[in-house]
């Protein structure tokens, strides 16, 4: 037996748990191909580098730098992925999506369903957003909700290092389409690293904090400030279980439906607006489904219904804050 | 090469199976049987009818909401492409696809889509698929005059050009998209020229014509078998009936729709091929009551299938359990 030379680190950080769950996704299967915007390396590997090394290990003909077309490069996806491609497209940053809206709810979606399931689009789309660095407008958005109103999509949004790899490669895998939803401003936090080939299976949520008193479900980033502000209500006797959904659609329902039972009260946490979010689907299924065993209305904290602003201190007042959730959680209690 | 004897009694066939196809649709529309928004390509025949002798069944075809003929001309079976105009279980997509959304990957018909433009980004990865895995397969991708003006169209002939894909993009320029004229909507007289803005050939022919077009699609297709890259074929045609059914044509001046009917090219043909000895009056009969009998057998089959059940609108959404 050939012994084990070099020990693979302890924690990465999510550019590098992606990076690595495409190429190991790449050397399993030939089937699975990367293209986007400067994603080879004469490009850069990429803007934030998630596709560094790719090209040059896999070549050119699996990994391609594209035009500025993101119509004509995620459609060309959805036709690759019809005839067995793998595609791992990058649309650069969430806004971006806007461009390519067609391609993705009216073809990658319903393909399957319009041809009776003769055909379906085996397709990744990778895209970062996130608030926070003062992009403004046009390059911060969450708009997981967009995607997640349409059927035939699933909806992908780690908020860690290991649930990147696993959810990552669970979506390479996967033979429907997949927004994955990448968080730029905690790219770089690192955490456990993922054992080889770790999948975590998508439409699965993971409670990585178990309570009694309320539930606070979050995703992407707002697992982070969901975690904070448990660490804070602890100190006042407030016991909180924390729900990553890791995949917004489908909903994980089985393991929320358990935790809001058990807790009775529960807080909604995302980046995106408020309105019409993912927040509100899940407070009007747990009102629907769970009336009898909520001891509070469920709350939502979310950010402002605006576009995201520039100067600092807008930027930082349009997002939720930890405060935020903390008051949300007192409210459920208060109404008890 | 030029089109061999039997090769264009061959388009003759599928240019009668396309029209006789396409009278009687109308006439099932028009006597209440047959219930669907139906966009009719009489007249446009000769083009998929030209092009589909010259590919196998191992390349593929997108085509648009009008696109009866692409399909047919390519060997979609007409019982299965009459059971889903139908709405019926056993049509192609089950009849959850309906006109404008044919799919039948056995005939390579991959996507037909009712969204202007949007198939010719998906023909691209088609055309990439083949060319990352070294087959060999062209696509070929048709679409309309209209749709020239529309942001997919550029992007996907620079991609196509710039990863030299073997895409060939057949546009079917029917002068008109919706009611509006192509001078009224579009800045050139002939899309063809668009080619020249991405380094691509672009040639213009009477798609009317069967031996020009099957002439300019040879090329293409010689070109994009050999790695060479795209190529824009421009064939330029008529409706004749309007641009959904319904549709009286008012916008339509009478002496260019005099013109056109004038130069119909189903007839054009057949009187050519016999005039020129390629076949006997009688020889083209045989073909047609063959057809007829096709059709016939097609329209019992789809309106004696069932409905779909209501089950279906749980299915096909995502991958079954367990597949993922
Ligand atoms: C993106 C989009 N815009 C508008 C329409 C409505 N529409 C359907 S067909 C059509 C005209 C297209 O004309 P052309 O591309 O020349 O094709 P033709 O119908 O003449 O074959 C329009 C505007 C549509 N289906 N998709």
């Amino acid at each position: 037996m050939s012994q084990t030379l070099v020990k693979p680190p302890a924690k990465i950080n999510t550019v590098q748990a992606i990076n690595l769950a495409i190429a190991d996704a790449m050397e399993a299967d030939e089937n699975v191909i990367v293209f986007g915007e400067d994603v080879a390396d004469l490009e850069g590997g990429g803007i934030v580098k998630v596709t560094q090394g790719l090209s040059t290990r896999f070549g050119g003909n699996r990994v391609r730098s594209t035009p500025i077309s993101e119509m004509g490069f995620v459609g060309a996806a959805v036709g690759a992925s019809l005839v067995g491609l793998r595609p791992v497209v990058e649309v650069m940053l969430m806004n971006f999506t806007a461009v390519c809206m067609d391609q993705i709810t009216n073809h990658a979606a319903k393909l399957r369903f319009m041809s009776g399931g003769q055909t379906h689009v085996p397709l990744v789309i990778r895209t970062m957003t996130g608030a926070g660095f003062g992009t403004g407008g046009q390059h911060s958005d969450f708009l997981e909700a967009w995607f997640c109103h349409t059927p035939g999509i699933k909806v992908v949004a780690p908020s860690n290092p290991a649930d990147a790899y696993g959810l990552m490669r669970a979506a390479i895998a996967d033979e429907d389409p997949v927004i994955f939803i990448e968080h730029l401003p905690t790219y770089w936090v690192a955490g456990p690293a993922p054992a080889p080939g770790h999948f975590v299976p998508l439409g699965k949520a993971a409670i990585v904090q178990e309570g009694r008193d309320v539930t606070l479900i979050g995703y992407s980033r707002s697992v982070h400030d969901i975690r904070a502000a448990a660490v804070n209500l602890e100190k006042s006797g407030i016991s909180c279980e924390v729900i990553d959904l890791r995949t917004i659609s489908p909903l994980d329902m089985p393991t929320i439906l358990a935790s809001v039972a058990k807790t009775g009260r529960a807080v909604v946490v995302h980046e995106a607006v408020r309105s019409f979010g993912a927040g509100a689907e899940i407070s009007a299924r747990l009102h629907e489904q769970l009336w009898t065993k909520l001891k509070a209305p469920v709350q939502r904290v979310a950010s402002k219904d605006c576009p995201v602003p520039f100067s600092k201190p807008l930027e930082t007042g349009f997002l939720y804050s930890v405060d935020d959730i903390e008051i949300a959680v007192r409210t459920t209690l208060a109404n008890a | 090469m030029p089109a061999s004897q039997r090769v264009l009694v061959e388009i003759y066939r599928k240019m009668a199976l396309i029209k006789h196809n396409d009278d009687r649709f109308i006439s099932m529309i028009k006597a209440g049987r047959l219930t669907m928004p139906y966009y009719s390509a009489r007249g446009q025949e000769c083009i998929p009818a030209a092009i589909s002798v010259l590919l196998t069944d191992r390349d593929y075809i997108t085509t648009i909401y009008r696109g009866v003929h692409d399909m047919l001309a390519k060997g979609v079976p007409p019982k299965l492409l009459w059971a889903e105009l139908a709405g019926r279980a056993t049509g192609t997509c089950k009849g959850k696809g309906g006109p404008m959304h044919i799919t039948h990957p056995e005939s390579g018909c991959m996507v037909t889509t009712g969204i202007v433009g949007a198939s010719m980004p998906i023909a691209c990865g088609l055309g990439l698929a083949a060319q990352v895995r070294g087959e060999d397969r062209v696509v070929i991708a048709n679409f309309g005059d209209g749709a020239s003006n529309i942001g997919a169209f550029h992007e996907s002939l620079n991609l196509a050009a710039v990863w030299k894909l073997p895409v060939i993009f057949v546009c079917q320029n029917n002068l008109f998209a919706e009611h509006t004229t192509l001078a009224n909507g579009t800045a050139v007289q002939d899309i063809s020229v668009r080619a020249a803005g991405y380094g691509i050939p672009g040639v213009t022919v009477d798609g009317n014509d069967p031996r020009a077009v099957y002439d300019a699609a040879q090329e293409a297709i010689r070109r994009a078998r050999a790695g060479d890259g795209p190529s824009l074929l421009e064939a330029k045609t008529f409706r004749f009936n309007g641009h959904v059914f319904g549709d009286a044509g008012e916008y339509i001046p009478k002496d260019q729709y005099a013109a056109a009917v004038a130069n119909d090219p189903y007839p054009r043909f057949r009187d050519a091929l016999i005039a020129e000895d390629v076949a006997t009056s009688a020889e083209l009969d045989e073909i047609d009551a063959l057809i007829e009998t096709e059709i016939n057998e097609a329209v019992t089959f789809a309106m004696d299938s069932p409905f779909p059940e209501l089950s279906e609108l749980g299915i096909d959404i995502y991958a079954p359990v367990g597949q993922a």
